[in-house]
Order: structure tokens, then C-alpha cells, then sequence
């Protein structure tokens, strides 16, 4: 029937969810390190963007898995924020032991992921609509508690030397210590999407919810849980920025949401879900960094940048349209691939 | 004759005032395939729902094997042997065969918190399971449901169910997006289906299909159980007139027969 892709070699590479994000990587990469010359690709300049595709990558990782099973959450946006607010009051403000401002922050992470779970399953509304509720009441808590608590918007805090070593330390003075628990965090990812029989119900959620469920999946467990770990990883960037710069801020997260969708979307991870790659967000979150901080080692001006990621983003989608009709339009069963 | 492994009895549905189903009673026994024909809104798509578990009946009974059973839940339903395959067969369009064929039921290997999927396995099983069904043309696990054209669908469904132990396999119009092959080729694995001792019911609104595969044929009409026959008990054209739709058709016939006899011979305009 289907005779065009007879090349196993293009044919299986191209059905990869992530080839269409590593193209871009190359070419963003290739752009930049034309124009930016010698200092971009210098380790200061690699460092300035790991540094942020490592704490944008931690967000994106399961709000990619969330995308996979067909569901959004924004209100990452305000948790990390309270993420970082909460280590700041309890342990800057207040002096507690820092391993309980950590706790506390995840803890409120937890409670946050729980109840948007619990809301989508429960009232059946959209996760967009509910996350946006609580994307904006967890901003007001956390600007309200902060004001009645401190007295303050911005809170500073002073972490002991282990707490900085784990969390908040520059790794020959430029690499933030969050790159290796991105490292870290996408692999046990990788493991669960595309190793573990959880990926397999994520996969399956995410393409037909009601199959799901009637082949006894527990889809709800599976949605509160993986909104549970969006805020909680969300949280946990809060919390490592705090500790890192020492203080937190109220307001300093919102960039997270669209960040991290375009970050999910541009590595290959279908809007409607069911199909998606961690491999590929992780390549979708270099490509945003690179863009992002890129654009200062050239001699353009940094507003172009958005121009490029909007650009990308909407190639990123258009490609992955094509991308998803060549691995439904594939054939001969050769070469092994799909890991 | 052996008992017949599912039973309904004077099953009723309403859905609040509106009555969808009347006193339908229907038998099927294992390796046997109960065909039930019925025009679009004859009540086959909630009489499916109540024996896959989504809907309970109003009043009634369903046996299994002579015991009365109540489905909570389609997973209930399928914990009883029942396998419900719809008209597109595998839902996850954009999973692979292998991923898709074990979708809640999924093979692991290795230990404890790091017991991962067996994929290989997996593609392996399916892939098997599909060509024991005779479509030859899969070979490869990986490939995505999606590529699949609809009967192969049908066929990865079906060989599904069979490998999960489906004692009732119910199919809701398998053939009806297909192409005159393609069907073809469905209804010969519905009949090994029947050959392994698996109870078939199998709902169509194509009377040819039905009477090529069927051995008992129910006819629904408006909620109701219009006629119930075995094989060879009646033809082609007295199933069709029993369809709502047969009615119809010979009365457009007629019409159409009268308007030539007063007219010359000559058909009217907008059917000629």
C-alpha cells in the first residue's frame, strides 16, 4: 500500500517524536554560534544558557508528560514563586532549619497539585480554566501571606553551606548546580515515560481518556499525580532559585508558563496529546535557552528574540503536524527504532 | 444444546422518561455468533453499552453461564469475559501496536521500583496474536496504530480481546467503514473467532454480512426484539423488508412503480 518510505533508515528516524525538535536545536545552535561568535560558544556562554534551560527544563519536564496525557497546567506560573517564598519565610524569615522551608515549600507544591487535579476530574472543566483559577489565587495567597507575614514582598534568606552546595551553588563559578538535578529529573522522567508501564497509561490517557479508563487504567490517580509533580518540580525550581540568589520575590515566575509550554511544544509533544517525547523536551527547552540568552552574544537587539521563538514555535507546531502524518503513513516494519 | 453463555431477559432501558429499550431477550452460545441488525436508532448502541458495563438496565436480567450478573463499571464487564470492539477499532491512533495491544495490562521485566515495560515482549505478543488472525502484513510492533488501515484495526482489536481470554466478544458495526475486501477479510476473523469458542455478537446494519457469518439474527426495531431466527430460516430480502428500513424501501418502490404507470413508462425526474 504504502510504498514512499521504504528507506528504513529516514523512515524510522523521521516517525522519532523529537527529530523535528533536534532540527531546530541544530539550526539555532548553528545561527548562533555564527553571530555570537567566540563567547557563545565559550563555557560562560554555554553556562548562561544551561543555567536557564536547567530550571526552565525542570518545569517543562512534567508539564510535557501532563501535555502527553492531554492536560495543561499553568498555575506553575505561581508556584514558583510560592515555592520560593516559602523556604524565604520560613527559613529567612523566620530562621527555621532550611530543611524545613524546603518541606514546606514541596509540601504546599503537593497540596496545590493535588487540588488542581482533584478539580479537573471532579468538575470535568477544562485544565486550562481550572489551572488559571489557581494560577491566580495561589498568586494572591502568596502576595497576601507574604505582606501579612513579612510585611514585605521580597523576602531574603541565607542558606547554610549544605543547603547551597545541593541547591545554589555555581559549579566552577558558572554552571548553576540545578543542571545536573535537570539531568536528574529527566531521566527519571525518561524512565517513567518511556520505560515505565506509567508511560504507557500516560500515552494511552492522553490518546483516548475513556479507553484509558475502560482498560482499567486509574486515570484519575494518574492526573492528580502528575498535576502533583508539575507543582512540586515547580515548587522545587521556587525554592533552588531562592537559595541561590538569596532571596525571593512575589512576583517571578509568570515567564514560566509560556516558557515552558513553547519549551514542551517546540521538543515535539503534540497539543492534543498522546504523543511526545522527554528526549524531545529536553531538546525543546535548549532550543528556547539558547534562543533566549543567544541573542546577547550577537550584535542584534534582544527584543528580536522573541521574534525567533514565536517563529520557531509556530514551525515547531506546523512540523509536528507533518512529523505525525509521516509516523501514521509508515509501513515496512525494518530497523529497530522506537525505544 | 449447552447452556447459552450470556443471557438477557426481558432486559428494559429508559434514559428517564424516554423508554430506549422493551423487554428484549436475547440468547448467544459459545462458538456461536448472534448477529442483531437494526436501522440507525433501533436501541443496538445502548443495548451494547448495557452488556459492556456503561449503562445498567432499567429492569431485567443478564446471565452469564446460567448466573445473574450486575456490570458496575465496563471494567466489570470485561473482568466477566466481555469484549466490547468498536467500529474503529484501536483507539490510541498514535501509540504503537505493541504499546496499544497492552494498554492497562502491560508485561514487566526487572525489579521493584525499576520493573520496566517489556517491549519487546509486548510487540512481540501482539504481533503474533494479530498474524494468528491471518494479517500477514504486520510484522513490527513499533508501528503505529494510526498506519494501520481499518480492518488491520479490527483485526489488532479483536486478536486483543481474543489473547485477554473474551469469552463474549461483542463487535458494534466492524465492517461498516470498511471496503469490500476489507470487510472480507474482518468476517473471516470473526469466524475464528467462533472456531476458538468465543461468543459472538455481532451488530451490523449490512444484512449480507450478517448472513454470511451469523447463526442467529435478531432484528431490533424501535427499542424492540422484532424477529429472532436462526440460520436459513429466512432470506435476504424478508431480513431488509424487516429493517424499518425494508418498509421504506418498498414503499419508494411503489411510489416509484405507480409514477411510471401513469406516466408513459417514464421515471420520475429526480429518480431517473
Amino acid at each position: 500500500m504504502n510504498k514512499q518510505s521504504q528507506r528504513p533508515s529516514l523512515g524510522s528516524l523521521l516517525r522519532r517524536p523529537e527529530t523535528g525538535s533536534f532540527l531546530g536545536l541544530v539550526t539555532v545552535f548553528a545561527f548562533f554560534a555564527v553571530f555570537g561568535g567566540a563567547n557563545f560558544v565559550s563555557a560562560t556562554g554555554a553556562a548562561s544558557w544551561l543555567n536557564v534551560a536547567a530550571s526552565l527544563g525542570i518545569v517543562a519536564l512534567p508539564i510535557g508528560l501532563l501535555m502527553i496525557a492531554g492536560e495543561l497546567d499553568i498555575s506553575i506560573g505561581s508556584m514558583v514563586p510560592a515555592g520560593s517564598m516559602t523556604v524565604a519565610i520560613v527559613s529567612g524569615h523566620y530562621h527555621a532549619p532550611i530543611l524545613v522551608g524546603i518541606i514546606a515549600a514541596l509540601a504546599i507544591g503537593a497540596v496545590v497539585g493535588f487540588i488542581n487535579g482533584l478539580l479537573v476530574i471532579r468538575t470535568a472543566v477544562p485544565s486550562f480554566i481550572v489551572t488559571l483559577g489557581t494560577l491566580f489565587a495561589v498568586a494572591g495567597l502568596t502576595l497576601g501571606l507574604s505582606v501579612l507575614l513579612t510585611g514585605t514582598t521580597s523576602v531574603s534568606i541565607k542558606a547554610g553551606p549544605e543547603a547551597k552546595w545541593l541547591l545554589g551553588q555555581f559549579i566552577g563559578g558558572t554552571f548553576q548546580v540545578t543542571i545536573f538535578w535537570w539531568i536528574a529529573a529527566a531521566l527519571i522522567f525518561g524512565f517513567i515515560l518511556h520505560d515505565s508501564h506509567y508511560g504507557n497509561w500516560i500515552l494511552a490517557m492522553g490518546g483516548d481518556k475513556v479507553s484509558a479508563r475502560n482498560a482499567g487504567i486509574p486515570t484519575e490517580r494518574m492526573t492528580i499525580l502528575l498535576f502533583m509533580c508539575s507543582s512540586v518540580s515547580a515548587a522545587f525550581v521556587g525554592l533552588s532559585q531562592a537559595i541561590l540568589y538569596n532571596s525571593a520575590q512575589v512576583s517571578s515566575g509568570q515567564s514560566y508558563i509560556f516558557n515552558a509550554i513553547i519549551a514542551v511544544v517546540v521538543g515535539g509533544v503534540l497539543l492534543t496529546g498522546g504523543y511526545g517525547s522527554v528526549f524531545g523536551i529536553v531538546l525543546g527547552t535548549l532550543t528556547f535557552a539558547i534562543v533566549n540568552q543567544g541573542i546577547y552574544y550577537t550584535g542584534f537587539d534582544a527584543n528580536w528574540a522573541s521574534l525567533i521563538i514565536g517563529i520557531l514555535l509556530l514551525l515547531a507546531v506546523l512540523m509536528n503536524n507533518t512529523f505525525r502524518k509521516l509516523a501514521l503513513a509508515y509501513t515496512p516494519g525494518r530497523g529497530k527504532t522506537h525505544k | 444444546m449447552t447452556a447459552p453463555l450470556l443471557k438477557l431477559t426481558n432486559v428494559n432501558k429508559s434514559f428517564g422518561p424516554i423508554d430506549v429499550l422493551f423487554d428484549i431477550s436475547l440468547d448467544v452460545k459459545a462458538g456461536e455468533i448472534l448477529c442483531l441488525l437494526g436501522d440507525n436508532g433501533a436501541g443496538k448502541s445502548t443495548l451494547i453499552k448495557i452488556l459492556s458495563g456503561v449503562h445498567k438496565a432499567t429492569s431485567g436480567t443478564v446471565e452469564m453461564s446460567g448466573k445473574t450478573v450486575v456490570f458496575n463499571s465496563p471494567r466489570d464487564a470485561s473482568d466477566h469475559g466481555i469484549a466490547t470492539v468498536h467500529q474503529f477499532g484501536g483507539t490510541f491512533p498514535l501509540m504503537s501496536i505493541g504499546r496499544s495491544f497492552f494498554v492497562g495490562e502491560e508485561p514487566k521485566k526487572g525489579w521493584g521500583p525499576f520493573k520496566r515495560l517489556d517491549r519487546k515482549r509486548a510487540n512481540e505478543i501482539a504481533v503474533k496474536a494479530v498474524r494468528d488472525l491471518g494479517i500477514t502484513r504486520i510484522d513490527d510492533g513499533d508501528r503505529l496504530v494510526g498506519g494501520l488501515s481499518g480492518g488491520e484495526r479490527q483485526a489488532l482489536a479483536i486478536a486483543r480481546a481474543v489473547h485477554f481470554g473474551a469469552s463474549v466478544l461483542i463487535l458494534d458495526e466492524p465492517t461498516a467503514a470498511l471496503g469490500v475486501k476489507e470487510a472480507a477479510h474482518v468476517l473471516r476473523i470473526v469466524l475464528q473467532a467462533r472456531q476458538r469458542g468465543i461468543a459472538v455478537i455481532f451488530i451490523t446494519h449490512n444484512v449480507i454480512h450478517a448472513l454470511t457469518v451469523g447463526d442467529h439474527f435478531a432484528v431490533l426495531i424501535k427499542g424492540a426484539k422484532a424477529a429472532d431466527f436462526r440460520k436459513g430460516e429466512k432470506t435476504r430480502e424478508e431480513i431488509t423488508d424487516l429493517m424499518a428500513g425494508g418498509e421504506h424501501m418498498a414503499e419508494l418502490e411503489a411510489e416509484i412503480a405507480s409514477y411510471m404507470a401513469t406516466h408513459d413508462g417514464h421515471p420520475p425526474p429526480s429518480v431517473g
